[in-house]
C-alpha cells in the first residue's frame, strides 16, 4: 500500500462514467479509485455523478411501489396473444385445410376436420377470450336467442351445457367461421376471471362418436371430441387433469 | 409474450416515463400509447430478446413523435404535482431537493435526458441504451457526459437546497 507509484496516467472520460455505472472491471476500478484519491477536482465531478445517480433513484423509485393505475393493467391485459398474428395463422391454416381438403378424395376428410378441431379451437379460444369489451357476440342473458341463432346457423340442434357446478358461468357466445363450416363459440368464465371456450362444429352429418382427446397450442390446453353431428373442443388455460374434469362435465350435460 | 409478463414490466416503465416526461398524466399516457403499439406490434418482437428493452424502444420511438408534435407547444411544467405526491418521510428540505433535481431535469435537452435516465435509473448498459436510441455507444458516452455536467451545474447554481445531492452516504 505505502509503495512508491508511478505518475498514473489520467483515466478515459469515459472510464470514470463507467466507474459511477459500476461497468468497469474490478482491477480496473480500483486503479481509477485510487488516481480519483489523487485528483481532488476529479474526484468532486465523480462524487456529484453519484449523488445525482442516488437522487434519482429517490425521486424516482417510489413509482415501483405504487399500484399500477387500472387503465394501464387493462391495457396490458387486452391481450394474451398478438391478435393479428393469430388471425394470420388462422388464415393460413384454413388455406392450407382447404387445400388439401380440396385435393384429397372424401375419406380423408373427416379425419383432416378432426385433425384441425382442436388447433382451430385454441386459436379461437387465444383470440377472444382476452377481449375486455366485447368478448362475445350475444350475451347469457340472451341464452334463448344465442342457441336458437347458433343451431339455426350450423344446421343442428344446439346446446349450452351449464358448468356452475364446476365453479363457471356462462358469458356468451359467438359465429365463426370454420373450414368446417360456420362454428359456434360458448365462453364460460369462473369468480377469478379464468376464461373457457366450448367450440362446437358439425364434423360429419352421418353422425359418430369418439373418445376425449388431447392437444395443447401454447399454454392453451384443449380436450376435443366427436358427438353426433357436433365436434366438440374445450379449451382454457389450465392444468390438464382439471380441463378434463370440466369436460367430462360438458359431455354429461349434453348427454342427459 | 404472456400477459404478466407485460404487467412485470409496468411499474418501471411508469418510472421511467415519469422521469422522462415530468409529469404525471403525460406519463400514464405514454405508458398506455407504449403497451397499445406493443400489443399490435407483437409479431415483430422477437423471442430470447428483451421484452424490457423492446418497450423502452417503444416508447422512446412515442416520446420522439410526441416531441415533434409538441415542438411548437411550452412544455408541462412540473411544478405543481411536485407537492402533490411528497415522499412519506419527506422533510421540507428534501422536497426542496426533489423539487430542484426535476426541475433541473426538465431543462436537460431531451436527447441527454434519455441517456441519462436510461443508464442512472434503469441501470441499463452502454450498448442496451445505444441500442434503445438507435444511436452508437460513443455518443451515448458523449450525451451521458454532457448531461452530467449539465445537471450538476444546474444543481449547483440553483438552490441551497442542492446541497443535499451532495452527501453522499
Amino acid at each position: 500500500m505505502n509503495l512508491p507509484r508511478l505518475p498514473e496516467q489520467r483515466p478515459l472520460e469515459a472510464e470514470l462514467h463507467a466507474l459511477v455505472d459500476n461497468r468497469l472491471a474490478p482491477r480496473r476500478a480500483a486503479e481509477v479509485a485510487a488516481w480519483l484519491a489523487e485528483n481532488p477536482e476529479e474526484a468532486a465531478r465523480v462524487h456529484d455523478w453519484r449523488a445525482q445517480k442516488e437522487a434519482l433513484h429517490g425521486a424516482f423509485d417510489k413509482l415501483l411501489e405504487q399500484p399500477v393505475p387500472d387503465r394501464l393493467r387493462q391495457a396490458a391485459q387486452r391481450r394474451a396473444m398478438p391478435r393479428l398474428a393469430a388471425a394470420v395463422a388462422w388464415l393460413s391454416l384454413g388455406l392450407l385445410v382447404g387445400f388439401f381438403a380440396h385435393d384429397l378424395p372424401d375419406q380423408t376428410d373427416k379425419s383432416a376436420l378432426a385433425a384441425s378441431l382442436p388447433r382451430q379451437a385454441a386459436i379461437a379460444h387465444a383470440l377472444y377470450s382476452p377481449e375486455v369489451r366485447h368478448p362475445v357476440e350475444v350475451e347469457a342473458t340472451q341464452e334463448a336467442h344465442l342457441v336458437q341463432w347458433l343451431s339455426k346457423r350450423l344446421g343442428h340442434e344446439l346446446a349450452i351445457p351449464r358448468l356452475g357446478a364446476q365453479g363457471f358461468e356462462l358469458v356468451g357466445g359467438r359465429l365463426l367461421p370454420d373450414e368446417a363450416g360456420p362454428a359456434a363459440q360458448f365462453m364460460y368464465q369462473n369468480a377469478q376471471g379464468l376464461r373457457l371456450t366450448l367450440y362446437v362444429r358439425v364434423a360429419s352429418a352421418s353422425g359418430g362418436e369418439t373418445a376425449f382427446r388431447y392437444a395443447s397450442e401454447g399454454s392453451v390446453g384443449v380436450f376435443y371430441w366427436l358427438d353426433g353431428p357436433f365436434g366438440y373442443a374445450l379449451s382454457g388455460e389450465m392444468p390438464r387433469a382439471r380441463l378434463l374434469g370440466v369436460a367430462e362435465a360438458v359431455y354429461r350435460e349434453l348427454n342427459r | 409474450m404472456y400477459m404478466h409478463d407485460l404487467i412485470e414490466h409496468l411499474p418501471r416503465l411508469r418510472r421511467y416515463a415519469r422521469a422522462l416526461t415530468g409529469d404525471r398524466f403525460a406519463a400514464d399516457d405514454l405508458v398506455q400509447d407504449t403497451l397499445e403499439r406493443a400489443l399490435s406490434r407483437f409479431s415483430l418482437f422477437r423471442r430470447g430478446s428483451k421484452l424490457d428493452a423492446w418497450l423502452l424502444t417503444i416508447m422512446h420511438n412515442l416520446f420522439v413523435n410526441q416531441l415533434r408534435a409538441q415542438a411548437a407547444r411550452p412544455p408541462n411544467d412540473p411544478i405543481d404535482e411536485l407537492f402533490e405526491e411528497p415522499a412519506v418521510r419527506a422533510t421540507q428540505g428534501d422536497a426542496l431537493a426533489m423539487h430542484d433535481l426535476e426541475n433541473s431535469l426538465a431543462q436537460l435537452p431531451p436527447d441527454q435526458r434519455e441517456v441519462l435516465l436510461l443508464v442512472t435509473l434503469e441501470e441499463l448498459s452502454y450498448e442496451d441504451a445505444a441500442r434503445i436510441l438507435g444511436i452508437p455507444v460513443g455518443t451515448v458516452m458523449s450525451r451521458l457526459s454532457r448531461a452530467r455536467e449539465r445537471l450538476r451545474d444546474l444543481l449547483s447554481g440553483a438552490a441551497p437546497a442542492a446541497a443535499h445531492l451532495k452527501v453522499v452516504k
